[in-house]
């Protein structure tokens, strides 16, 4: 009895391991090959030659896209709308969440609604278009010309992140809060001096869930900012990528790499932020994603 | 609300005459002039009001102001006019795209084609994408290194934090066409899977995301691999939560694995999979529109599978907006009767319920 036991036991247990070897390397390996090919010669590239390592190794490709101004631009407008952008939206988020958990709120149901709603029920994207057009000239009718400022202050807010933080600022005990109010804090320092510091942890999730959405954000960012100067790297990915794969048959590429190298290139410095502070955000995930606001 | 003469009255004990019960006459006060209470407190409140201030704008501006524009689609065609000033012109917009009346013909098609698409990529998502987390989440409890566990997680959680841009352009150039001219091959991916005979070699060097039978496979693949890893952060943490005890109460009565499955890890994690069973179905008509507009912009002989109710609401827009619109519209309807759905079976069910 005890010995067949364990037979079905190993046996699962070498499926999990093969099984998930296998995923791992598989979700791994697109991006080892992007490194790969953004620095290997031409000819390997074109002709699909490497299959992990690089070939012919060159860094023209990486001193090409350097040396371009459009790409520092798209970098530092990405920076830009990541960093005003968290910025906003966690204000926003913070402020509504604290007083969304506050039980002697009125209306605290109807508000609750309002933006629950917004997960069950959205516009589409056709609508939301024609209203971030009007939005658009509202402000271009205030003086605000830079296209920017809107997608910031108008995208990128969800719903669920709110909720997330009205959950953890319950979570805080009311005597440490009654404490303060004892003590003559206003409502303001009771946020900051009480509920913030004690719900560090999902406003760090909150945070990094607007910082990523941002840095990634590339469908409205493309609608939005009609500036090319002002565009937001992984719209200069995308366009990029539409120009350029067809470049090579066309001719007139006299260069030692392949014009797919620079693509490669492009995403490798896209994703090397992310990568770089992943391995510590990653924690922060697996416990904001449990926390999510499901009711039992 | 009625009341009695005693709300009104109280006896003094110490006195014993009556008199009145103040608690009553400020109920009443508040029930007479209710919106002057709310106002009181509400001033008396002001910050904490004023905090929700913020959130109210965001979202009244640009998650319910969209809401408004849809009724567009109730309204003659008119991209100049605010929705505001167009003339209303009742259903024809709908019965245009369902019926397919008039010059609505090939539109109505096309809608339906849509339709159909959106419906596919969600089932088959739900089909093959839904239970790869499970899965993953029971073999990543079989390891029991923490090292070895959590390399394995880091690397599946990787494509979850790229941007569909990013995504997109792997899949783009990993399964890219050949070439004729220079004699370039297809992309690895595609050579690889022409090498194990999984497609011919042509199809291969036409190019995958050309060829509108691949799109469905391309997509729902190009699904589990960006987020399969992710999704298994829930289902894990519910297993490792299961305690030992009944894994060992389970082997003494002589459960093999697959027993010990059955009976103790499904029972155990079933809330967690109902709930995201609901937001699932709840969700399944929200096709993420930017991956299958990366993925199929341009490439128009693929739209027959890979066009979904959103990008064609989006391809329309310039000239049909109120269509656009109408489309739009029911999908979303659809959409929020699938969510309330759901929610109200699992409710029914088994107690759990995410709203």
């Amino acid at each position: 009895m005890k010995r067949k036991l364990e037979i079905s036991e190993l046996i699962f247990k070498i499926i999990s391991y093969t099984l998930l070897t296998v995923f791992a390397l598989c979700c791994l390996y697109p991006f080892l090959y992007a490194v790969s090919a953004s620095i290997s010669g031409r000819h390997a590239v074109e002709y699909q030659e490497l299959i992990l390592f690089p070939k012919n190794v060159q860094f023209e490709a990486f001193r090409e896209m350097f040396s371009r101004n459009e790409f520092w631009n798209a970098y530092s407008n990405t920076l830009f709308l990541t960093i005003y952008g968290t910025v906003w939206s966690l204000f926003v988020a913070i402020l509504g969440g604290y007083a969304l958990s506050k039980k002697r709120l009125l209306f605290r149901k109807f508000f609750n609604f309002f933006l629950v709603f917004t997960m069950w029920f959205s516009a589409g994207i056709v609508p939301q278009y024609l209203n971030y057009i009007a939005t658009k000239r509202v402000f271009n009718g205030m003086g605000i010309m830079d296209d920017k400022w809107l997608v910031v202050i108008a995208m990128g807010m969800a719903a669920m992140n709110i909720i997330l933080l009205r959950n953890a600022f319950e979570n805080v005990p009311s005597e440490i809060e009654e404490a303060a109010i004892v003590d003559g804090a206003t409502e303001l320092q009771v946020l900051q001096k009480v509920f913030i510091p004690m719900s560090k942890s999902t406003i760090a999730t909150v945070a990094l869930f607007f910082a990523i959405s941002r840095w990634n954000g590339y469908f409205w960012a493309r609608q939005m900012i009609s500036n090319t100067n002002e565009q937001p790297l992984q719209v200069y990915i995308r366009n990029i990528l539409e120009t350029y794969t067809d470049l090579e048959q066309l001719g007139g590429w006299s260069y030692n790499y392949a014009p797919d190298s620079i693509i490669f290139a492009l995403i490798v410095c896209s994703i090397i932020p992310i990568l770089i502070i992943y391995p510590f955000i990653q924690k922060y995930f697996a416990k904001g994603t449990n926390a999510g606001g499901v009711k039992e | 609300m009625k009341h009695s003469a005693g709300d009104y009255l109280i006896l003094d004990e110490k006195s014993g005459t009556w008199r009145e019960n103040p608690e009553q006459v400020v109920r009443d006060d508040v029930e007479k002039h209710y919106w002057l209470h709310v106002g009181r407190t509400i001033l008396k409140d002001w910050r904490l009001y004023l905090m929700l201030v913020p959130t109210i704008l965001v979202f009244l501006f640009w998650r319910y102001m969209p809401m408004y524009e849809l009724l567009g689609s109730f309204k003659v065609d008119d991209v100049v006019k605010p929705v505001a000033d167009q003339y209303f012109k009742g259903f024809s917009n709908f019965k245009g795209l369902l019926l397919g009346t008039g010059t609505y013909a090939s539109l109505s098609t096309d809608f339906w084609r849509a339709m159909r698409n959106t419906f596919l990529l969600s089932f088959y998502g739900l089909l093959f994408g839904f239970p790869m987390p499970i899965i993953l989440a029971l073999f990543f409890n079989e390891i029991k290194s923490d090292l070895l566990r959590s390399t394995y997680q880091v690397f599946t959680y990787l494509p979850k934090f790229m941007s569909t841009v990013v995504m997109t352009s792997l899949v783009v150039m990993l399964i890219k066409q050949g070439s004729d001219t220079t004699g370039a091959p297809p992309g690895i991916v595609s050579q690889l899977l022409a090498n194990l005979g999984l497609i011919s070699q042509q199809t291969a060097k036409a190019g995958l995301l050309n060829n509108p039978n691949y799109f469905r496979a391309i997509y729902q693949i190009s699904g589990i691999w960006e987020t399969a890893g992710y999704d298994s952060i829930v289902f894990f943490a519910a297993i490792i939560a299961i305690s030992p005890t009944s894994y060992e109460a389970a082997q003494i009565d002589g459960a093999n694995k697959w027993a010990q499955m059955r009976y103790v890890v499904l029972p155990s994690i079933l809330s967690t999979i109902v709930i995201m069973l609901i937001t699932r179905i709840g969700s399944m008509l929200s096709i993420g529109y930017e991956k299958v507009l990366l993925l199929s912009e341009g490439r128009i002989n693929t739209y027959q599978t890979a066009e979904v109710i959103s990008t064609f609401a989006w391809r329309i827009k310039a000239n049909q907006s109120g269509l656009a619109s109408a489309a739009e519209m029911m999908n979303n309807v659809v959409g929020m009767l699938l969510v309330i759905g759901a929610n109200t079976i699992a409710r029914k069910a088994s107690n759990v319920s995410l709203y």
